[in-house]
């Protein structure tokens, strides 16, 4: 499938498509074109460099949504082994927006959770746009219980625009199904690492993110509501998202800021979604150093430790 | 999702109802039965209407001071103050919203402790003010929370919360997220210590509030039709494009569906409640050992 480009990307996407064009006239057009191949391959590195450190947070909020961004279970692919998808929340069905089982990361077996996109049409409806019902949640909590029960680690992946607002999720219960998550994951018996490999939406973001790490990879975004949604009520219209994105400070580099991560997960150069080996690797090595440091931990130790993260975050005076 | 959504969504319930503690007017109109009822006797019937029992907004000032036995309750955590970490502002700056809001509804945020007796039980409260904000929770409503959930861990007594608000305060963006986690990681102490948590969600309970500790209390209850869920009603009708059914969202619809334990009547609530502690809290079986 051919790459997609967003707005920004725009001049990448012209210099790229002059060197395929070069490329493309072969040999008979001699020497130089190959010389002119390489020179411009090099002014589209730097130019990728440029454009990507620069990202403004609403530029961050387009990449985290990238439609060649990996999915969660992209990263299943290139990072884990033997993976096993446990479905269902045993009681009222299977949520396609998230998926979870046991998997080996790097020989260790660990239970594996996150959201899940779709990358065509049907694909994404099946998984309704990365956009967890509360048998999602559900379904994640019965595996964090199993992890509990056997004494696997649990790594999550955060990837969603939000938890599904739909009748149906309200009538059964999305806000209890988010809230039970937040309160057992406070005190499960085992290591927890989270990591945002997309967008983090509010609250269906939070529900499996509560845990010892948090980390972001470099051009991902995590933020208590949307651009658009916040424009919408704060603007009064969704076209200031850009205005939104910026005032609610929700890069990596941000929350590194506010205290509230554990580290940035640096991406290969131009992105996740132009070398995914290169983005699980790297990923990998940052998850790999967490898990033998949280493994060591005796359990009260890990339990008081992520009490005292929770409890220390917020901003406020006292007089 | 949020306070202001329901604002958009229905200017008149959110901005006409009881401000602080005695609305303006000596008159008060009933917007479900048009009746106008004298303000002394709607507040003497505790803000629900004496011809039809629509329940009002009720400040947390005058729930305390109904809810608990006479003369036995204080108010705790008073000097915690929002800050402005983000430096936010969108069309007016989060500072200047906060300023606003100490001069309308007082200088304790969205959130108001308390430490008193209701039916000869102490409990350690916390009331939401939904006159602050839309009652949203920032920084300080999280940390306030967990402080009236610690009051009880220390003086091993139960904890009562009583919900209003629109969700999660957008100016503190993620830190106000995080008092979801803060508080719901708070709640499991009570429950680990074995002690009552009893939510009773009003008028309204949306967004990260609803989907935190508002719903983890060990019985939790609802005021008569009191819109309470995940998302607002006006997000819900975009994302689906249909309309939604009379009463999804109340606190009718909740009990129906199996997500609450019931629906109290706010004249009768002192009543309930010292009926549920005394029975939680005698404990019949005591385990040796």
């Amino acid at each position: 499938m051919p790459r997609s480009y967003l707005e920004f990307e725009r001049p990448i996407a012209e210099l790229t498509s002059k060197i395929e064009e070069l490329s493309g006239m072969g040999k008979d057009a001699g020497m130089n074109i190959a010389e002119e191949v390489e020179k411009l391959t090099a002014k589209r590195d730097i130019l990728i460099r440029e454009t990507y450190k620069n990202a403004d947070r609403w530029q961050l909020t387009q990449l985290a949504r990238h439609p060649d961004r990996p999915y969660f279970l992209d990263y299943v692919g290139a990072m884990f082994d033997d993976f096993q998808e446990l479905h269902g929340d045993r009681a009222f069905g299977d949520d396609g927006a998230i998926v979870g089982g046991t998997a080996r990361f790097r020989e260790q077996p660990v239970v594996i959770v996150g959201h899940q996109k779709g990358r065509d049409t049907k694909e994404k409806i099946r998984r309704n746009f990365g956009m967890p019902r509360p048998e999602g949640y559900r379904k994640a909590l019965r595996l964090f219980q199993l992890a509990e029960r056997f004494g696997l680690p649990v790594l999550t992946f955060i990837d969603t625009a939000g938890a599904w607002p739909g009748l149906d999720a309200e009538e059964r219960g999305q806000s209890e199904a988010i809230a039970r998550n937040l309160m057992e994951l406070s005190s499960l018996k085992v290591p927890v690492i989270c990591t945002v490999i997309g967008e983090g939406g509010s609250g269906g973001a939070l529900a499996i993110g509560v845990g010892d790490r948090l980390f972001m990879q470099q051009f991902t975004t995590y933020s208590v509501i949307s651009p658009e949604g916040c424009a919408a009520i704060l603007w009064h219209d969704r076209s200031f998202a850009q205005q939104a994105a910026e005032a609610l400070k929700l890069s990596a580099k941000d929350l590194e800021g506010f205290g509230l991560l554990d580290g940035i997960i640096p991406e290969p150069e131009g992105g996740a979604h132009e070398d995914l080996e290169g983005a699980a690797s790297l990923m990998g090595d940052v998850l790999e150093k967490a898990l033998k440091e949280l493994l060591t931990e005796p359990l009260s130790k890990l339990l008081d430790s992520r009490y005292k993260r929770l409890r220390a975050m917020g901003v406020f005076t006292e007089a | 999702m949020n306070w202001i959504t329901r604002l958009i969504e229905s200017p008149k319930s959110i901005l006409g109802g009881a401000g602080k503690n005695t609305p303006e007017g000596l008159w008060i109109k009933c917007p479900d039965c048009s009746v106008a009822i004298y303000t002394k006797e709607m507040e003497r019937s505790l803000m629900v209407c004496p011809k039809c029992g629509h329940h009002h907004r009720i400040s947390a000032e005058l729930r305390a001071a109904s809810l608990f036995d006479a003369g036995t309750f204080e108010v705790m955590d008073a000097g915690l103050r929002s800050q402005d970490p983000l430096e936010f502002r969108d069309k007016k700056k989060y500072r200047d919203r906060i300023r606003d809001a100490d001069k309308k509804a007082g200088s304790e945020d969205a959130v108001h402790n308390y430490l008193g007796d209701i039916g000869g039980h102490t409990v350690s409260a916390s009331l939401f003010e939904f006159s602050y904000m839309g009652g949203s929770m920032g920084s300080v409503v999280g940390e306030k929370i967990v402080r009236g959930m610690e009051r009880s861990l220390e003086r091993g007594c139960p904890y009562l919360l009583v919900a209003a608000s629109g969700g999660a305060r957008m100016q503190e963006g993620i830190l106000s997220l995080m008092q979801m986690a803060k508080t719901s990681a708070a709640a499991k102490k009570l429950q680990q210590a074995g002690l009552p948590f009893i939510c009773l969600l009003t008028h309204p309970t949306m967004g990260g509030v609803s989907a935190s500790m508002a719903w983890l209390g060990d019985v939790v209850l609802a005021e008569p039709g009191a819109l309470i869920g995940f998302a607002g009603p006006r997000v819900i009708r975009e994302t689906v494009n249909q309309e939604l059914p009379k009463g999804f969202q109340s606190a009718e619809f909740l009990v129906e569906h199996g997500l609450i334990d019931d629906v109290v009547d706010r004249r009768e609530l002192p009543a309930y409640l010292k009926n549920t502690l005394d029975k939680l809290t005698e404990r019949p079986y005591r385990q040796v050992g």
